[in-house]
């Protein structure tokens, strides 16, 4: 007996995931590619412009401004970063008119003013580049709901980078608050297995090198339990317990994979680099309906070694998850 | 941020040599005498990229490529200036350039800096000679849109001040100009003596200039860190001795005489290797050493990536020894 083929079309959010295993099994590798170029994969194609906007624009601005209003530590910015803030929203303000012309529009004005529409939002707004006043908020905090990204902007200074400011509310358990102002090299310093062979050090010459207006992505990846964008460090005590939930015959609908579009950009007229972090969310349920994928995470998750599995935090769901995706598999 | 580290750190490199934007020349104006400043722009007109104070564009001279400091605005500009110093007995570009009249075409890449601003810098200090002031126009044009602190010392040969004008719009009070060279280099002295903590200094002029005030500096007290010269502009290279690439991959050998470039020499036996500027400066040429010991005269390569002596930007380095095995 064979499974019967799917008729019905699949959900947007399924096509346009940035389904991120090419293979059985996964390790790190070279997996960054200049970015804005469409991805096919076994369910539809991501990628094509550096932002995506889509079906959950506007509740995932509404999560965000709400993070913001209860914490507003998530977005920092040292003194020095205000060209580069600025840099920033007018490439973002860029780029998201370039993802949806229909959604958004930046019109130049002349005397560096610009005016923004933004119809998912209802926004409309004039502003005079460069001038805080002219915005109803802090630059970085005006932009943030309109951005599904999480953004960390690296200041370039006497041969290192620097996490000079950002705003994040999706973070997988880190914090912007904690790492602001540290340079490349200390924000790394907690992770395991990257330290020998300068790979920290190399990865950043990489990062130096970008000449202006390059724009390379690359693909991360975990796993959640529920539907929760929010793990950052400062949150630990609400999302961390539910790790160690014992998942029953919900765990297609509860049980996530967390994928993170990571897009690296050299801003033009500040020289800071730009690092855009994504997060999409999509059940093992949403997984399943691609049998492809559903092979292909079963089998990834089997053989992922046990090192990996634990920094990544799967220990205690891993082999369930397993059975579960095979399970939907079988005849 | 954890796993983009080891993906990155073996990324391809991408060549920027064939990015090149075919603009042509809109106006054309003396700006002192020798002195011509050539407005670029979209045949179809449009913004051009934005770029950051102190970059400068490659542009296709003939034969010749050469670098331009950008001296206009830096934010979405609807077109690009240079100013270009006519040298009669330089190699060929200059002169190029200032046969160029409106309407014609020119091959520019895109904007690079290896000059920019410190963000974090409490204030700037701008020293610029002769037709060194056009990386120190966009960053003077930043530091008073910002804000910020800012002082500049300005040299030139007697009525030949490129600029003045505009400089002195925008700095007012903050720019002193000079035109006898004992007394711009006493007062770069006195001001390097007297800035606050936190200064940054910039320096952009001839040869001379550049090392008369770094050596201030330095005798001042100044940290490394906080010196910065951008030194394209036309410095001459010794002719070196000569010396022999071995190509380890071809099994080949080749003779690089004296004032023929590596580059040069592997282009003239039929190899092309990617490369720009031609000067050291754009890291386009970089190519890997698998023995013997590099000259390193490019301005591209850190300290550490010179010392570990397994590349070299094959344009203007050179050999410490007789042969120099390349993976190539």
């Amino acid at each position: 007996m064979t499974t019967p083929v799917q008729s019905r079309p699949l959900p947007q959010r399924v096509r346009d995931f940035p389904f991120p295993f090419p293979t059985d099994s996964y390790r790190y590798s070279t997996n960054v590619e200049p970015a804005g170029r469409p991805k096919a994969t076994a369910g539809g194609t991501w990628g094509a412009s550096v932002l995506h906007v889509d079906e959950s624009y506007a509740s995932d601005a509404a999560e965000c401004e709400a993070l913001l209003r209860a914490d507003p530590s998530r977005c920092q910015a040292l003194a020095h970063m205000r060209p580069a803030v600025w840099d920033a929203l007018l490439y973002v303000l860029t780029e998201l008119e370039r993802a949806q012309p229909g959604l958004f529009q930046l019109e130049e004005l002349g005397h560096e003013q610009f005016r923004w529409t933004n119809r998912a939002l209802d926004v409309e707004q004039v502003f005079r580049y460069g001038d805080d006043s002219s915005l109803p908020d802090d630059p970085l905090r005006w932009l943030a709901p309109q951005l599904q990204d999480d953004l960390v902007l690296l200041d370039q200074r006497e041969d290192a980078l620097w996490a000079d400011a950002g705003v994040v509310t999706a973070a997988a358990d880190w914090s912007m608050k904690f790492d602001v102002g540290m340079s490349f090299l200390e924000v790394h310093g907690p992770v395991p297995r990257i330290h020998p062979e300068r790979i920290i050090s190399r990865a950043q010459d990489f990062l130096m090198r970008l000449a202006p207006g390059e724009e390379y992505r690359r693909t991360n990846w975990t796993m959640t339990v529920g539907r929760r964008l929010d793990s950052g460090t400062e949150t630990y005590p609400e999302w961390g317990p539910d790790r160690r939930l014992v998942l029953g015959q919900d765990l297609g609908a509860r049980l996530h994979l967390r994928v993170e579009v990571q897009h690296l950009v050299r801003l033009p007229s500040s020289g800071t680099i730009a690092f855009l972090i994504r997060t999409y969310l999509l059940p093992l349920d949403d997984i399943a309906l691609v049998p492809a994928w559903r092979d292909r995470v079963a089998a990834v998750l089997d053989e992922l070694p046990e090192d990996m599995a634990d920094y990544k935090g799967l220990t205690r769901f891993r082999s369930a998850a397993v059975d579960w995706l095979r399970a939907a598999g079988a005849p | 941020m954890s796993d983009l580290l080891e993906a990155i750190a073996h990324a391809p490199a991408r060549s920027r040599a064939d990015d090149r934007l075919r603009l042509v020349v809109q106006a054309v104006e003396d700006a002192a005498p020798g002195i011509r400043s050539l407005v670029l722009a979209h045949p179809e007109g449009g913004a051009l990229p934005s770029f950051l104070p102190g970059s400068h564009v490659v542009v296709d001279c003939g034969d010749r490529r050469n670098a331009y400091s950008l001296t206009g605005p830096c934010l979405t500009p609807s077109t690009w200036t240079v100013s270009v110093l006519r040298k009669p007995d330089g190699g060929g570009g200059s002169m190029w350039m200032h046969q160029l009249k409106p309407g014609a075409e020119v091959a520019v890449t895109p904007p690079r800096s290896m000059f920019p601003p410190v963000p974090g810098a409490h204030r700037h200090l701008l020293v610029a000679g002769g037709i060194g002031v056009t990386p120190i126009l966009s960053h003077v044009r930043s530091a008073a849109g910002w804000g910020q602190e800012f002082q500049v010392l300005y040299g030139h040969r007697p009525g030949a001040a490129a600029h003045a004008e505009e400089l002195a719009e925008l700095c007012g009070e903050r720019l002193e100009t000079w035109d006898d060279q004992p007394g711009f280099l006493a007062r770069i002295g006195q001001a390097l003596r007297e800035q606050p903590f936190g200064t940054h200094l910039y320096v952009c002029g001839p040869p001379p200039l550049m090392d008369a005030a770094v050596a201030a500096a330095r005798e001042s007290g100044w940290p490394q860190e906080r010196v910065h010269t951008e030194r394209f502009s036309g410095e001459v290279l010794e002719p070196g001795e000569p010396f022999t690439v071995r190509l380890a991959r071809r099994g080949t050998e080749i003779r690089v005489p004296a004032g023929v470039s590596a580059l040069e020499a592997l282009e003239g036996a039929g190899l092309s290797v990617p490369n720009m500027c031609r000067e050291g400066v754009c890291g386009e040429c970089r190519v890997p050493v698998l023995a013997g010991r590099p000259l390193h005269r490019d301005l591209f390569l850190s300290t550490e990536e010179r010392d570990a002596g397994d590349s070299l930007m094959c344009c203007v380095s050179r050999s410490v020894d007789a042969v120099l095995e390349l993976d190539l």
